[in-house]
């Protein structure tokens, strides 16, 4: 018994294996230029050197604009996919409607959502209404829907169902069960996983400028293809003080919510 | 008919109109309304003077969507006969993902070991560890990419770097989690008959610490391969460089083949590791 489980082990460790040594020896190598080691050691220099002019410049496009740029972007963005998944929630979730099939096509239609990449649903949205941060807006509000809802409607499915059954019994329609029973058991709770969303999205809002879709991302590409390390390196600084300190202040309100 | 409930209260069950503590709580509720009020007021404050600073406004959604309309439209039907073109950057793809997830790995299990409180005592080896793992974290995939291009050039490799710190800050920091939340009976046993810190590790941290290891590493693995499907857009390598290019030249009718593909392989996969996630844990 134990041999056949040992022998199961050591199946799975050498698969893993082959398929790790199958995907190394299709990346090719050519990236190694004998220029890399040059061009990190004038990275390290830019980053021990940051571009400090560049925080504030008074005709605009400086560093703290393109900031408050990606945090508006990903709070509107946010906004727009809390507004929008609350009839997502509805349609998954699982006791808000009497037949099985329904809920069930909520949730796979939710799934199709979420493997959507959000650069992906970002570049169709720059084709569709040009680059710029709205583009940046509209693909946060519509990649954020596919988590959001499948939390919101798992919460809505965790609800104590004592308030409902009172309120239909006292005659109450669809609508008034939902607004009076069910909404204020899961607002708590959805309030909390819309800022947890927030968190995610504004690392996602830092790298949509990359495409063009608005925010930090694009003087950061701009930066690098130019090669001007300092002011990389005061952009990335830039960005994991907004992440570090947008984090704090939304896990502080979260634990407050809850 | 009137409701009569508290929409503060969660569990509260439709109140007995007319009894004392209907005022009581009354007078108690007003003060809370007006702060959620004007909590609210703030709210759409803020998003209304946002939507004005980068000028988003529903008008111009209005004007776009027509366009996403045709942009649909011209996706349809996909051009099927480009499928054994993308065929070879797809498994590029994958593999960028899979090599990235195990090279990250590697370096992870140490950096877990060292910064778990039970296994190192030492706060000066687990705080700058630690610290380390979250400013790895707070930089998104798709940054490292971008500046692994800009040293490495422009190809695989760079995305495959990108991925592997990304899974090393993520793996590291779950397992050493999980290392902190073992059971310390085997460890207190084993300490108990002179066993030494290696010996320590090896039959009593990893075989509790191995199966959530595993689970985390296809965990990654997931967030990589949806990661890799966009690293072509920086010019890491993988599918998303033919599908920037598709969109480049209009050919929206290629664009959908290879969105539809991506969409499939990442079903697939999620689909699978999330199957041998549940056996493992």
């Amino acid at each position: 018994m134990s041999r056949v489980h040992h022998l199961r082990k050591w199946m799975i460790a050498l698969f893993i294996l082959v398929i790790f040594i199958w995907s190394m020896l299709g990346l090719d190598y050519q990236g190694f230029q004998s220029t890399s080691k040059v061009v990190s050691l004038s990275i390290l220099k830019g980053f021990m050197h940051p571009d400090w002019a560049y925080v504030y410049l008074p005709e605009g496009e400086d560093l703290l604009r393109e900031l408050l740029e990606t945090l508006v972007i990903s709070i509107l963005g946010t906004f727009v996919s809390a507004i929008l998944c609350i009839p997502f929630a509805f349609w998954a979730a699982a006791n808000m409607s009497r037949l099985r099939v329904f809920p069930g096509v909520g949730k796979f239609t939710l799934s199709v959502i979420r493997v959507f990449p959000e650069m992906i649903v970002a570049i169709l949205f720059i084709k569709a209404v040009g680059p710029g941060s709205f583009a940046g807006v509209l693909a946060l509000g519509v990649h954020s829907i596919g988590m959001l809802a499948k939390l919101f409607s798992e919460t809505i499915e965790g609800v104590d169902p004592g308030p409902q059954e009172a309120l239909i019994a006292c005659g109450a329609n669809k609508l008034q069960i939902i607004r009076f029973a069910v909404i204020p058991q899961v607002i708590p709770q959805i309030l909390s996983y819309t800022l947890y969303r927030f968190e995610i999205n504004i690392r996602s809002a830092t790298t949509l400028g990359l495409v063009g879709a608005g925010g930090i991302g694009t003087p950061l590409i701009f930066a690098l293809q130019v090669r001007n390390w300092n002011r990389v390196g005061v952009i990335l600084l830039g960005i994991v003080l907004l992440v570090v300190i947008t984090d704090f202040i939304s896990s502080r309100l979260r634990r407050k919510i809850i | 008919m009137r409701l009569d409930i508290k929409s503060t209260n969660p569990t509260s069950t439709p109140s007995i109109p007319s009894s004392p503590n209907d005022s009581i709580s009354n007078a108690l509720d007003k003060p809370r309304r007006g702060k959620r009020i004007a909590t609210w007021m703030l709210f759409i404050v803020i998003l209304v003077v946002c939507s004005l600073y980068i000028d988003v406004t529903p008008y111009q959604l209005f004007v776009g969507l027509p366009e996403m309309g045709v942009l649909l439209k011209e996706m349809f039907p996909p051009d099927w006969s480009y499928l054994p073109t993308i065929w070879a950057p797809t498994l590029q793809t994958i593999k960028i993902a899979v090599a990235g997830t195990i090279l990250g790995a590697i370096p992870a299990i140490p950096a877990a070991l060292f910064s778990a409180n039970n296994i190192t005592p030492f706060k000066s080896v687990s705080l700058p560890i630690r610290t380390l793992l979250n400013l790895v974290r707070t930089v998104p995939d798709l940054l490292f990419a971008a500046v692994f291009v800009a040293v490495f050039g422009i190809g695989p490799f760079a995305g495959m770097l990108a991925l592997l710190f990304f899974s090393f800050g993520i793996i590291a920091k779950l397992t050493y989690e999980t290392v902190e939340a073992i059971d310390p009976g085997p460890l207190e046993a084993m300490t108990a008959v002179g066993a030494t810190r290696i010996q320590l590790i090896v039959f009593g941290v990893i075989p509790q610490a191995l199966p959530a290891f595993i689970s985390y590493l296809l965990y990654t693995f997931e967030i990589n391969i949806r990661a890799a499907t966009v690293l072509g857009f920086v010019g890491a390598g993988g599918i998303g460089l033919l599908l920037n290019q598709s969109l480049g030249l209009f050919r929206y009718d290629r664009a959908a083949t290879i969105i539809i593909l991506t969409l499939a392989v990442v079903l697939i996969i999620d689909n699978a590791s999330t199957r041998i996630r549940r056996k493992l844990l």
